[in-house]
């Protein structure tokens, strides 16, 4: 029961007045970007880094988290009514939730999303702060070949397993790779790849990265894409207050996809892909109401992969927190934030930053009221952030852009390694590459070099270490047969029944 | 999931994809030049700073021969994607745009440079209301660099219209204090 100690000392942290107030900001921050399509949390929280440098830490992640938090719900509105998820994890609401909206019953979809995000937000949060301690105490025990181990574990999955195509997925982490190996290395000294450029010394900063690939790709690609249809805003039609069947069939749903959501969230795979649409198979088969999927819209299909989607998002803070092990984009730039304060995060950041971390948990709760409140009376009010047309929104999305760049060091040469990586960004939109292992790749590539020569010191240079530790081997195992499994079973299925034949390149 | 793995046409090369291979690994081989740069101390012969690099390269090299025997197996992109042609008019006014940006924003400040910008910009995306694209751009310049730039203490190249606003801004505080 160390925990609600922990947790009240926290609320007092998170209930000051400033830091109310920075938490209702995140939360209506995060629900506008959100809503918006074309913005996520991760390039939000990347523009907003340098605040960092004029806050206190808890002021800024409060902020941060609420953005977090806030994207997650206000995504779910653009689903629904537009049909654009605005947020990858949001990709299945938009499955039903716009199908419901088309036949009237809009209200009901954003009620239940939005009630549902906020129990499985509460659960995820509660999650957290029972499941940090209990891992921590396990992560104490781990020395840097099981870091290291652990870190490979979570490029794979990250990477590989998560997403279309384990190559591709790789391929955009190994660039991630080469990009936070940029600059002078720390344990040595030495430059690296900086091409003989002094204003590559310091490194290509994570904004950069991340605003490059998310803003100024995402607007190259929208524009080359001008001719492929566009999608209409459904008009919001019916109460927003669900009806008792309403409630009765939403319910379950909301308590099985935190069910689902948290756990998976707070491996170190992460990703809110799989969790969403495992509680949306779940739904469907449990469902008594089944021809209404992918008809008019069924308010489980809705209520589950929502509630997955929130509960996950809360997940992947306890391997960051606790291990300081980033397994989404979002995730690696709020390490990034540490990182700027000096903070490690790790096992040892419950103790040494107990009030930085129970109060950001605390105000994780807080966050959660706020933004029922905020996406339910009001949601009028982001409806009409929906209209805001796409010229505008993406030429003032690249204004703020142009802030965030130019701000860090008034050099032209960071303009232009962001449209090099903006130029790069829309090739992999367009490629089907996936961006977020690019960003986690930068972060946690260095931190994952930091611990193999740690290792390796340690062990005088001898291999082994990996894989005679049994932790870091199990965990080696693991992120092999992630790699590799996929690929055996398929082939085994496919000899199986075709013969032998050849299995076309899966790339 | 790409679209074109049940159906099986005759393996097309597929071009696009061809390139991206041989761009990766172009990077490898970049890599590798810049690993080679690397003075290595003899006192960190065994985990030095060039171990974690010559992995990378390992793996991008890998990763771009995956890339290219995809690419002659008929590439991965979706048919949706490949129906769907390329804007090329719009994406040129958003690299105008980009570009006009990078070579204002010294000589003519931050606001103003965004401003010409924000409407290329909105240009190439279609809307054809120059003038209140202009004006648009110019409050949103203006907050971006007052509101956000000013409160997180980012310092943005300022310009002409930021130095006269800043003249006008100082001169009320000045009055109002007198």
């Amino acid at each position: 029961m160390e925990t609600l100690g922990h947790l009240a000392n926290g609320f007092s942290v998170a209930f000051t007045p400033v830091n109310l107030m920075w938490c209702l900001l995140g939360t209506t921050l995060g629900t506008a970007i959100g809503v918006l399509p074309g913005l996520g949390p991760a390039l939000t929280i990347a523009l907003l880094l340098p605040i960092t440098y004029q806050v206190a830490p808890e002021a800024s992640f409060i902020l941060f988290a609420g953005i977090y938090y806030g994207a997650m719900y206000g995504g779910s509105t653009t689903s629904i009514l537009l049909n654009t998820p605005g947020e990858s994890a949001t990709i299945v609401t938009a499955l039903e939730g716009n199908r419901m909206a088309r036949s009237g019953r809009g209200g009901a979809a954003l009620a239940t999303s939005a009630i549902g995000s906020f129990v499985a937000g509460t659960i995820g949060t509660l999650g957290v702060a029972f499941l940090a301690p209990i891992v921590v105490k396990f992560a104490l025990s781990f020395g840097p070949a099981e870091y290291f181990s652990l870190m490979v574990l979570a490029f794979i999955t990250v990477s590989a397993v998560l997403g279309s195509s384990s190559v591709r997925g790789l391929t955009s982490l190994f660039v991630g790779f080469v990009i936070g190996m940029i600059g002078v290395d720390l344990q040595t000294g030495q430059p690296r790849f900086t091409f003989g450029m002094n204003e590559l010394l310091d490194g290509v900063d994570v904004i950069i990265v991340a605003v490059g690939l998310f803003a100024v790709g995402e607007t190259l690609y929208m524009a080359s894409r001008r001719y492929a249809g566009k999608d209409e805003i459904v008009p919001l039609k019916g109460s927003l207050y669900m009806t008792a069947a309403e409630w009765s069939r939403s319910w379950k749903p909301w308590l099985r996809g935190a069910a689902i959501g948290f756990p998976i969230g707070a491996m170190p795979a992460g990703g809110a892909e799989i969790p969403t649409f495992l509680s949306y198979a779940i739904e469907k088969k449990l469902s008594k109401h089944k021809e209404e999927f992918g008809t008019v819209g069924a308010i489980e299909g809705v209520a589950g992969p929502e509630a997955a989607n929130n509960a996950s998002a809360a997940g992947v803070l306890v391997p960051m927190l606790t291990l300081g092990l980033p397994t989404s984009a979002t995730a690696a730039i709020m390490l990034s934030a540490f990182q700027s304060y000096g903070i490690n995060p790790g096992p040892l950041l419950l103790t040494t930053q107990a009030n930085l971390v129970w109060g950001l948990i605390a105000s994780l709760f807080i966050a959660n009221v706020i933004l029922v409140i905020l996406n339910l009376p009001l949601i009028g009010l982001w409806v009409r952030l929906l209209k805001i047309p796409a010229p505008q929104l993406y030429a003032g999305i690249l204004v703020f852009a142009t802030v965030g760049t130019y701000g860090i060091s008034q050099s032209p040469i960071d303009l232009v390694i962001l449209y090099l990586l903006g130029a790069a960004g829309f090739l992999m939109r367009r490629f089907d590459f996936p961006t977020a292992p690019v960003i986690i790749g930068m972060i946690l590539g260095p931190l994952a070099e930091t611990q193999f020569r740690r290792a390796m010191t340690i062990s005088n240079g001898d291999w082994s270490v990996f894989y005679t530790h049994k932790l870091s081997l199990t965990l080696l195992t693991l992120a092999f047969i992630g790699l590799a499994g996929p690929h055996i079973w398929a082939f085994i299925e496919h000899r199986r029944r075709r013969g032998p034949e050849h299995v076309p390149g899966d790339a | 999931m790409s679209t074109s793995d049940q159906q099986a046409p005759p393996p097309r090369l597929a071009v696009p994809e061809l390139l991206i291979g041989f761009g990766l690994l172009a990077c490898a081989a970049a890599v590798a030049w810049q690993t080679l740069a690397i003075p290595v101390s003899p006192l960190y012969s065994k985990v030095g700073p060039t171990v974690f690099p010559y992995i990378t390269m390992t793996g991008m090299v890998i990763l771009s021969l995956l890339l290219i025997v995809a690419a002659l197996r008929g590439g991965w992109q979706p048919e949706e994607e490949k129906e769907t042609p390329t804007d090329w008019k719009a994406m040129g006014f958003v690299v105008i745009g980009l570009i006009a940006n990078l070579v204002l924003i010294q000589p003519l400040g931050f606001t103003a440079a965004s401003v010409i910008m924000f409407v290329l910009i909105c240009y190439g995306f279609g809307s054809r209301h120059t003038l209140r694209d202009a004006l648009t751009g110019l409050i949103l310049a203006l907050a971006a660099y007052f509101g956000f730039a000013r409160a997180l203490g980012v310092n943005i190249g300022a310009g002409f219209i930021e130095n006269q606003l800043n003249t006008v801004i100082e001169s009320i505080i000045s009055m109002l204090r007198a």
